[in-house]
């Protein structure tokens, strides 16, 4: 089952060489197929480590083809699938050689569930560099502007990042002798804390936190709409999902020395991400320094996770409320991106200046964003909320008062920048470029996205059942 | 749970935009009757969002749902008069709903994510006219304002966590960082000092929405919250005094401000904050009552100067001459009102103010809330005497959108609530008093003596009196003159002081202290991340490019130099190789010849 969610996308990217084939039909069923899959499998999972396969692959090194899901990584394959789909079917009416773009798309969602699914550090690892290789070829195949520039320096610096946590992939197999995870969470091998170093660079590239963020601004501005969707959305959880699954429990003695270090490095990020989006002109890279507000959230609950003599349960909340920011903020900011994706679309450019009163031409559109817009900035009723809510009560509860309390301020700067933007762009007096108002399928894209968001928001129960019991595991399992 | 059915009534009303004034009337009638049942039945729900959450009205929330949905109800059929719009009801029934859910939260969880949605909806309502860059800007500066404050409501709630985060059992080693926070998002949503100028900005909004903001909601909400916790607040010692003082202060100065506005709805906002002052001031019982009182009050002097305002097209104070008598019914329900603002016995705020002040803990706060009574008569007569005074003849300067009428529906509400501005003093019979502080739990509050009740009347009467004649006296000496003095009536009263007239230079403050160097800051730090982060990182390839270069240079093209330099010496030489093979057969006999000397020299010497 778990794997046929897997590989469904690659199938039927190899199903495009056939010529005559739709592509986008291929691309928007073979997604839906996909998310009905993971529906199934989420209707179906029932505690511990679901849809279990364990393959022979390189047995001399001990690693193998071993996949599995459980409550952490279930929700963020869910939110891939479903984010996935909703950029085909944003793609609807790309012209530019649709077929290979929908193949890229389709690998892309092959490599990002696989990894979510990984139980094995070297496949784990492939996928984690599979990443940036088809996302490299997304922007500087479809991107615009300097794109061929910011797609190698996305992949220069991230697969620098990944060389270095390779390093500490293999000092995880030089202590534990094998690349298995459920092994290596199940006996931590005693090895000194520079492999959480490498693990952590690793990691922190891909985030992206302060300060080894500034690949993705250019990659952002420069990426197709439903490329910045999914980088934002799926490939920047990898790093922050690694945390969760490999740095935690793997190395919980150098996890508890060093969790100031993680919390330091989190509120870093909140407050200068907030910080430095408030002074950007262009859209695309408010919205990328927002997410590096956003995740720095993230960092700094699991980063708390790791203050052992806080109490186990306002750590439980604080990883609860991690894994639900990431959920949340690839719905939330995946909205974001497709929506300036439209601004793109019509004027032509990014630039908050030249834009006006947008709502006179383009109600619906200026409604959605407003939507985004706050649930961005963590309004409640709104899945931002239950996320960045649960890290504060957490990272409080758990003994980082102060560390809570500076959070709390980016979530005043993020509103006074959300509704600058807003402000500026959609309401006042009409600007120097025209928009004209969404159409049905760019609503179809980003509403579902929306209404997610509002459900998580108002009802968060189905999505924090399933989380918080691997958010207890997680924190017992550093605690050691 | 009734804030279920205005919020999704209003929510449903966004998107699907028809019959909005019907839906939404028929939605405030349901939702007061719901609330009048409630306040009876006394229902509860528990349930788990985040954590253990809940619902519940008792006797203090039964008293509040009742006042937000009746006024809320008179507000909206006021607003039916107004504006057509599906949009602008779906807000406001979504504010009404998040402010009832605000009142009857159980927990901290809940009503932060009531208390912040609130704030929402209030920016969506204060920037309603959104093609107008200035009403935007107003609420963007209130959403800011009032979520500054509410920072202090997330410390709270996270602090609280370890205690479970209901509202009743609050306290424990956090007891005061929680306190300290629900002050600080009190006082921001409740516009006291220093985040008074908010409210100023919220004016940018519909009047509808200012009436139903500044009277049950919004502002009440930080009163009524701080009521709410005064267990807590009580339990640390340091929180009461310090809110009784802020609200004191805030009452006097912005009393002050109030004097000082020329435009009517700035005149009513600075009140607002001034009133609201009162209600930290005194006991739980005492505060509820003015919470009330004021509510039917200010509620009704908003949806008078709405009135006014799309009738005339003016909230100008001087242009609004006589608009009192143009309008009797407007004009009397007003004129109810705005004298119960001024302390005026027997009407409702002159007895609630006593009760506030009876219930304040030291003289000092007495005398403090008497000095801003004083201040209430002096303004409240300001605008009565503005809107009743002698048509000086010279039409108003109107905005084009002016009616030139009222409506039925926009006056309809206004005799209902000038009744209730009129006689909710009736709260401070000691018989009716004992059982009202019963409700609202706060039992054994001090009632009101008859001695505070005649200094107080008499002050408030005295002062409206000299007001009234000196501000007379004034209008007609200004009406010698010429035409622009004439304008300006009554309205220049004490707009002589710009310190009080520009709202204490609060927002400059907030300004230069706040926003200025934060802004600053975030440029400095986007210069820092291009120029000196992603600077550095731009660094690595140009240095491995140079890198490559010298390797190329020196070395690279040195190695090269050295491999050519063999290549052409091999080459030299073959080419002299090739010079003895020139095809000719006596050369190559010559040089067998010479080559069979050469091998017969060599063996001979080798031998």
């Amino acid at each position: 089952m778990l794997d046929l969610v897997i590989f469904l996308p690659l199938l039927a990217a190899a199903l495009l060489v056939v010529p005559g084939i739709g592509a986008r039909w291929v691309w928007v069923a073979a997604t839906t197929a996909d998310l009905a899959l993971t529906g199934i499998m989420w209707a179906g999972y029932r505690g511990g480590i679901g849809y279990e396969t364990r393959l022979r692959w390189i047995p001399s090194v001990g690693a193998g083809y071993h996949v599995g899901v459980d409550g952490l990584s279930l929700p963020l394959i869910a939110m891939s699938a479903l984010l996935f789909l909703l950029c085909a079917v944003y793609s609807w009416r790309e012209t530019a050689r649709p077929r290979a773009y929908a193949a890229l798309f389709l690998f892309l969602q092959t490599v990002s569930i696989g990894l979510f699914a990984a139980l094995d550090l070297l496949l784990f690892f492939v996928f984690f560099d599979l990443s940036i290789v088809g996302m490299y070829f997304v922007i500087v195949g479809w991107g615009h502007g300097d794109r061929a520039r910011s797609a190698l320096k996305f992949f220069l610096y991230t697969f620098l990042g990944s060389l270095v946590l390779l390093l500490g992939f293999i000092g995880l197999w030089l202590g534990g002798g094998t690349f298995d995870m459920v092994e290596l969470i199940a006996r931590p091998p005693a090895i000194p804390a520079v492999v959480l170093l490498a693990v952590g660079i690793g990691f922190a590239v891909k985030t992206p936190t302060v300060p080894v963020h500034t690949w993705l601004p250019p990659a952002h501005t420069d990426a197709p709409a439903a490329g910045s969707a999914i980088l934002a959305g799926v490939l920047l959880k990898m790093g922050t999902y690694g945390f969760a699954r490999i740095a935690m429990p793997m190395l919980p003695t150098a996890w508890q020395d060093y969790a100031w270090v993680i919390i330091v490095v989190g509120v870093v990020s909140v407050l200068y991400g907030a910080l430095v989006a408030l002074a950007q002109e262009n859209l695309k890279r408010l919205i990328a320094y927002t997410s590096v507000n956003h995740m720095g959230y993230i960092v700094l609950a699991v980063g708390a996770a790791g203050l052992v003599s806080g109490a186990a349960q306002a750590r439980e909340v604080a990883v609860s409320g991690a894994v639900t920011q990431m959920v949340s903020h690839g719905l939330v900011t995946g909205a974001l991106f497709l929506l300036t994706g439209v601004l793109w679309d019509r004027a032509g450019s990014y630039e908050i200046g030249r834009f006006g009163g947008i709502a006179g031409t383009a109600p619906v559109f200026t409604t959605m964003m407003a939507i985004a817009s706050f649930a961005s900035l963590g309004l409640p009723g709104l899945s931002g909320f239950i996320a960045e809510f649960q890290i504060f009560t957490g990272v409080i509860g758990a003994g980082a008062v102060v560390a809570g309390a500076l959070s709390i301020v980016g979530i005043l700067i993020t509103a006074a920048l959300f509704l600058r933007m807003l402000h500026r762009v959609f309401l006042g007096a009409p600007g120097e470029l025209r928009v004209s108002d969404v159409r049905p399928f760019e609503v179809a894209a980003v509403a579902p996205l929306l209404a997610l968001s509002l459900v998580i928001g108002i009802a968060p129960r189905w999505l924090l059942d399933l989380v918080e019991p691997a958010a207890t595991a997680i924190v017992s399992l550093v605690s050691r | 749970m009734i804030w279920v059915l205005p919020a999704v009534v209003g929510g449903i009303l966004l998107l699907v935009r028809r019959a909005p004034r019907l839906i939404a009337i028929t939605t405030g009638f349901a939702t007061l009757a719901l609330a009048v049942w409630a306040a009876f039945a006394r229902p509860r729900v528990r349930f788990r969002m985040i954590f253990e959450s809940g619902f519940a009205v008792d006797g203090l929330s039964a008293v509040m749902i009742v006042t937000v949905s009746a006024v809320a109800l008179a507000v909206l059929v006021f607003a039916a008069g107004e504006l057509r719009e599906a949009r602008f009801y779906g807000f406001m029934l979504i504010f009404v709903g998040a402010m009832l859910a605000t009142i009857t939260a159980t927990d901290l969880t809940t009503l932060l994510m009531a208390w912040e949605v609130m704030g929402a909806m209030s920016y969506a309502l204060i920037g309603y006219w959104w093609r107008d860059s200035w009403r935007v800007h107003g609420a963007g500066v209130a959403f800011v304002t009032t979520r500054a404050g509410d920072l202090g409501l997330y410390l709270a709630a996270g602090v609280a966590f370890q205690t479970g985060g209901g509202l009743a059992e609050l306290g424990g080693s956090g007891r005061d960082l929680i306190a300290g926070g629900i002050v600080l998002a009190a006082l921001g949503k409740s516009a006291q000092l220093p985040f008074s100028f908010w409210l100023s900005r919220a004016m940018a909004g519909p009047s509808p929405v200012s009436a139903l903001l500044h009277s049950a909601t919004m502002v009440a909400a930080g009163a009524y919250l701080v009521l709410r916790v005064r267990p807590l607040l009580e339990s640390t010692g340091w929180a009461v005094p310090l809110v009784a003082w802020a609200g004191a202060i805030t009452a006097l100065l912005l009393g002050a401000v109030a004097v000082a506005q020329r435009d009517l709805k700035q005149l009513l906002a600075a009140s607002t904050c001034a009133q609201i002052g009162f209600m930290m001031m005194g006991s739980v019982a005492g505060g509820m009552a003015q919470l009330v009182a004021h509510a039917a009050v200010k509620s009704l002097l908003f949806l008078g100067a709405g009135a006014w305002l799309s009738a005339l097209g003016t909230k100008d104070l001087a242009e609004l001459r006589a608009a009192g008598r143009r309008f009797p019914l407007v004009g009397i329900c007003f004129g109810v009102a705005a004298l119960a603002l001024a302390g005026v016995p027997p009407l409702s705020l002159w007895v609630t103010k006593d009760l506030v002040l009876a219930g304040a803990g030291s003289a000092g706060l007495v005398v403090v809330g008497l000095a801003a009574g004083v201040l209430s008569a002096v303004y409240a007569v300001k605008a009565v005497v503005a809107v009743w005074g002698a048509d000086a003849g010279g039409n108003p300067r109107g905005e084009s959108r002016a009616r030139g009428r009222v409506g039925g529906l926009a006056a309809g509400p206004m005799p209902v609530l000038a009744v209730a501005a009129a006689g909710l003093g009736a709260l401070g019979v000691p018989a009716v008093f004992g059982e009202w502080s019963r409700l609202v739990g706060d039992p054994g509050a001090p009632g009101v003596s008859v001695g505070e009740l005649a200094l107080s009347g008499g002050l408030a009467v005295a002062t409206a009196a000299v007001v009234a004649v000196r501000l007379r006296r004034t209008a007609s000496k200004a009406a010698q003159p010429g035409e622009d003095a004439r304008r300006e009536g009554v309205a220049h009263v004490g707009a002589a002081v710009p310190l009080f007239a520009g709202w204490l230079g609060l927002e400059n403050a907030a300004r230069a202290l706040v926003w200025d160097p934060m802004k600053r800051l975030a440029d400095a730090l986007a210069w820092f991340d291009d120029r000196v982060i992603d600077g550095a990182v731009e660094a690595v390839p140009r240095a491995g490019m140079a890198l490559a270069r010298i390797a190329r240079r020196p070395f690279e093209a040195g190695m090269d130099d050295v491999v050519r330099a063999v290549a052409g010496f091999a080459g030299r030489l073959g080419r002299l190789a090739r010079r003895p093979q020139n095809g000719q057969v006596h050369t190559y006999f010559a040089q067998a010849a010479v080559g069979l000397i050469v091998l017969a020299v060599v063996i001979a010497l080798v031998r």
